[in-house]
């Protein structure tokens, strides 16, 4: 009797281990896995695996606070200047509640949609959805015909006039074509933050998150998970990739 | 020769110009062949070599150029083979820092000198950026996402 209880054990011992080990396989390739897809070689394209998105908090974004914008200057050498025929890749708005007088500060910039409507109009195909999910112009491929500036509703997208001199080696910019933000693709390839996300977290205003929307262990996917966030627009059904919340 | 033997003053006069018309005819023809195939004189890059045999890459630059700008914008492939930022870094002129401010400087020298017009430099930038170097850690996750 006492040898069977025994051996019954011992199976269930057995049984016990062999469990732990096929869990443990299976677990094992699972994170595996999450490692592949959390860093890419220089010589391997962008996937659809990971999709880049941001979360901008209208609540802790300061008015006049201004430093998103000075940043994406300076990353991509624009001038800085807010005339109707200089470059703005982002934009700090305020927007005012008509009825109550309430006026929110917020970040404006390409939306990185799922269907962007400037790549649907583009008629060379220089307005271009990488697989990752980020939206850029090729300007090798740009006419300049502006037709993105008129499908793009967030006013997104800026029209180069002059030649330009001194451009930054990671950011070539030129005459004729056509621009918007890219969400610093020059830094995310290197993994970096984008120059906006990094400034407004130096300020300690931590307004903006950036990262992996297909990762859901990635701070801007356990964010939104949490919190209730908008796309602007939403109506157009564009599937941004820039959510804001308290808005 | 019976004449010249007959006039001798003429033939030596005719002697010395024939003389000084060879000698001016071979000074323009050589002048002119100077003009014509000399090759520009261009600096020596950065390094011992160049990222491939020079022959290959005076004649396949364009197109090495053109298949990774595709790769880069569009794939996000950024490796540094045959990157023009990487051109750049090497080639830069001493005199002005740049491969295409002045006619002496690489890119401008060469095309100038084949008729190539060059519209590269109208967006990308002829001078190297401030050195970043490579051994700068790369954050293990992308974008902060952790």
């Amino acid at each position: 009797m006492s040898d069977s209880v025994n051996s019954k054990q011992e199976d269930r011992r057995d049984f016990l281990k062999a469990g732990g080990l096929v869990a443990g396989i299976t677990l094992a390739p699972g994170l595996l896995f999450y490692g592949v897809a959390q860093s890419r070689a220089p010589e391997e394209g962008v996937s659809s695996r990971q999709r880049w998105g941001m979360l901008i908090d209208t609540t802790k974004c300061a008015d006049g606070c201004n430093d998103c914008v000075t940043a994406c200057n300076t990353e991509n050498g624009l001038s800085g200047k807010t005339g109707p025929q200089d470059s703005q890749w982002i934009r700090k708005l305020n927007v005012k509640d008509l009825h109550t007088g309430y006026v929110q500060s917020l970040p404006m910039m390409c939306q990185h949609c799922e269907n962007p409507p400037c790549v649907d109009v583009c008629p060379t195909g220089a307005s271009t959805k990488r697989a990752d999910g980020i939206v850029l112009v090729d300007r090798h491929a740009c006419i300049g015909c502006r037709y993105c500036m008129m499908a793009c509703p967030y006013k997104a997208r800026s029209f180069v006039h002059e030649p330009l001199h001194d451009q930054k080696p990671d950011v070539p910019r030129g005459k004729g074509c056509v621009e918007s933000c890219t969400f610093c693709v020059q830094r995310v390839d290197k993994g970096e933050q984008p120059a906006c996300v990094e400034a407004c977290d130096a300020k300690g205003h931590k307004a903006m998150v950036f990262g992996d929307l297909k990762d859901p262990q990635s701070a801007i996917s356990r964010a939104l998970k949490s919190t209730d966030s908008v796309e602007v627009r939403a109506d157009l059904a564009l599937g941004t990739g820039v959510r804001y919340q308290g808005i | 020769m019976a004449i010249m033997a007959n006039l001798p003053v003429l033939g030596k006069w005719f002697r010395i110009f024939a003389c000084l018309g060879a000698m001016a005819f071979t000074a323009i023809a050589s002048t002119q062949a100077v003009a014509g195939v000399d090759l520009p004189k261009l600096e020596h890059g950065k390094g011992d070599q160049c990222v491939d045999d020079v022959a290959f890459i005076r004649r396949h630059h364009p197109d090495l150029l053109k298949h990774h700008r595709d790769e880069t914008v569009r794939l996000g492939i950024r490796t540094t083979k045959y990157s023009l930022k990487k051109c750049v870094e090497c080639h830069a002129g001493s005199k002005t820092g740049s491969v295409a401010s002045s006619e002496e400087d690489f890119c401008v020298a060469c095309h100038r000198y084949a008729g190539a017009k060059l519209d590269c430099w109208d967006c990308h930038a002829t001078k190297p950026g401030k050195q970043v170097p490579d051994a700068k850690p790369v954050l293990p996750q992308h974008g902060g996402s952790k």
